[in-house]
């Protein structure tokens, strides 16, 4: 349980250098995630169109895992539906909670979150991101404007 | 000078180890350790004289009922509250605000009646007075804070006026360690008509509090901050506002005499303890004050403000460290942010060398806003740590943080 394995060189590179910094113009859906208890704050915007995810873009602040996470998670639902999305946040609970499993293929850049799983208070920080993204699908018509 | 082997008084020291480290623990303005002569006083209480109070009529019962009165009386002189009926047990400072906000704060404020408040405020003494304000259409006002974190007691006589009818402060703040200037606070306040409070969850820990020479009409303290065991805090109130005050909770012991639809009250400070009480709570809270005023209240407010020095001296030299701290009347708190690292990594970071601080807004959200941080890391020291605790805390946060230094970007291609 060293720290290398959970500020992996990925983590740190998405966090310094974080993929779809922003919102989206025209996003058929917004929302935001916010954990009381360390204060991080995250605003989702996500573009779909006839069911797939066109464009994704966070904004917010928050420490390390919960910003590279979700600038791993933008980076992965790009030219998925909204259902394999969902499959995906699945998958990624199940990661980081530590289930045994074969995460590589899907998981891209998010495997180099597996070491979280060693770290349980950090779970709700990696997870962040997911459950924004989750909830604001069940808020809406699948992302899609009705 | 505090005794160098005070550690050996509290269990979790030899119990805890975390990979084989020792445990530095420096959050205890969340919660302390607790000594064995305090989980000692617990375990006796439920396997010696285990019985309800004022309500038996055999002598076991009678023994509880006078280890719980006396635990009253001990609370009392601890900060010379004059009569242990001004003290009322609650569940803690959180506990004690909210029963001034309702028994108080329902049926004394009107419409457009002022409540003065801090900006360095714990959410216990905001949002109890948010939801009285609500109800009574009172109104809230604050205390500007400087950019010394200290209270601005000018900004507190611009808001005094004859619509202000209570003023609520903290005695030192769980972020920033300013003690606050609360004798002077209640001078303003009562010269303006007005009833004061004050909030000693960080205080009553960690100095000798006279709340009469303060002259505040209530006072707020956490068991748990101060040694003491958890579900336990105590409200000291003058005595004749108690006496005016409609009770906060209604039940069993807070009554006289009850018909099916009326009933008449107790006499304070019973009024206000509904129900069976935290009795092996204010029993261990007996043993933890006794523990303190033997290490001793000045010895202790020494050790901690030293700590609290030195902390801030050795943190300084940390690269792109931001210390939110008083120059003076500072104590052993010591809120930071690390430019790159978020607190919260800090944290982790800091707990794999068996450290333990907080990482958060700490409860006190509008002061975060304050102070333009979503969040800040926070050691607090207490009378078991020394300076070999706040030696680890640099090495370790200086070695940490080197791994958060700023890289290339990946992935380019050269």
């Amino acid at each position: 349980m060293s720290l290398n394995d959970l500020f992996t060189e990925i983590i740190l590179d998405h966090y310094q250098h974080p993929h779809n910094h922003g919102i989206i113009a025209g996003a058929t859906l917004t929302s935001r995630g916010f954990n009381e208890s360390c204060g991080d704050d995250i605003q989702i915007s996500v573009l779909v169109k006839d069911g797939v995810i066109a464009d994704a873009k966070f904004s917010g602040a928050g420490c390390s895992i919960s910003q590279a996470s979700a600038s791993i998670m933008t980076d992965l639902v790009r030219g998925k539906t909204v259902e394999e999305a969902r499959q995906l946040a699945g998958m990624f609970y199940e990661m980081v909670k530590g289930t045994e499993g074969d995460y590589g293929e899907e998981m891209g850049d998010a495997i180099s979150l597996q070491g979280v799983s060693k770290f349980p208070v950090r779970v709700k920080c990696a997870t962040l991101a997911w459950h924004t993204l989750e909830e604001s699908f069940a808020k809406t018509n699948n992302g899609e404007n009705k | 000078m505090m005794r160098s082997d005070v550690k050996n008084d509290f269990p979790i020291f030899a119990n805890w180890k975390k990979k084989g480290k020792p445990l530095i623990y420096l959050d205890s303005a969340a919660t302390t350790q607790k000594p064995q002569k305090v989980i000692d006083a617990l375990d006796e209480y439920y396997s010696r004289y285990n019985a309800n109070v004022h309500r038996g009529t055999y002598e076991l019962s009678q023994l509880a009922t006078d280890m719980y009165e006396e635990a009253r009386t001990k609370v009392a002189r601890f900060i010379n509250a004059g009569k242990s009926e001004s003290i009322v047990f609650t569940r803690n400072a959180t506990e004690s605000l909210n029963l001034i906000a309702y028994a108080w704060g329902l049926n004394n404020l009107h419409k457009g009646d002022e409540i003065i408040l801090s900006e360095m405020e714990h959410h216990s003494n905001l949002v109890p007075w948010h939801i009285i304000a609500r109800h009574t259409g009172a109104v809230l006002k604050f205390i500007r804070m400087s950019s010394d974190y200290r209270l601005d007691l000018q900004s507190l006589k611009d808001n005094l006026g004859p619509k202000t009818k209570i003023v609520s402060v903290v005695h030192v703040s769980n972020v920033l360690g300013t003690i606050n200037p609360v004798k002077e606070i209640c001078r303003l306040a009562h010269e303006a008509g007005a009833l004061a409070m004050v909030d000693g969850a960080q205080s009553a820990p960690h100095m000798a509090v006279d709340v009469r020479d303060i002259d505040c009409d209530f006072y707020a303290l956490s068991g748990h901050k101060m040694c003491g065991p958890t579900g336990i805090g105590a409200l000291y109130a003058k005595y004749e506002l108690l006496e005016k005050m409609e009770p906060f909770m209604g039940g069993g012991e807070m009554i006289n005499e009850v018909f099916p639809t009326t009933s008449n009250y107790a006499k304070p400070p019973y009024k206000f303890e509904a129900g069976t009480p935290n009795i092996a709570g204010a029993i261990g809270l007996k043993a933890a004050i006794d523990y303190l005023e033997k290490c001793g209240m000045q010895n202790i407010m020494e050790h901690e403000l030293e700590l609290g020095d030195y902390a801030a001296s050795r943190l300084a030299e940390v690269e792109g460290i931001h210390i939110f701290r008083p120059r003076a009347t500072g104590t052993g708190v010591l809120s930071f942010t690390v430019d790159s690292v978020h607190p919260h990594d800090i944290s982790t970071i800091l707990d794999s060398e068996g450290i333990a601080i907080r990482a958060g807004h700490h409860c006190a959200q509008p002061l975060m806003r304050k102070l333009q941080v979503q969040s800040t890391a926070r050691a607090s020291f207490y009378l078991y740590n020394d300076k070999s605790d706040v030696d680890a805390l640099a090495g370790a946060l200086e070695k940490g943080i080197a791994l958060f230094r700023p890289r290339k970007k990946a992935n380019v291609v050269e």
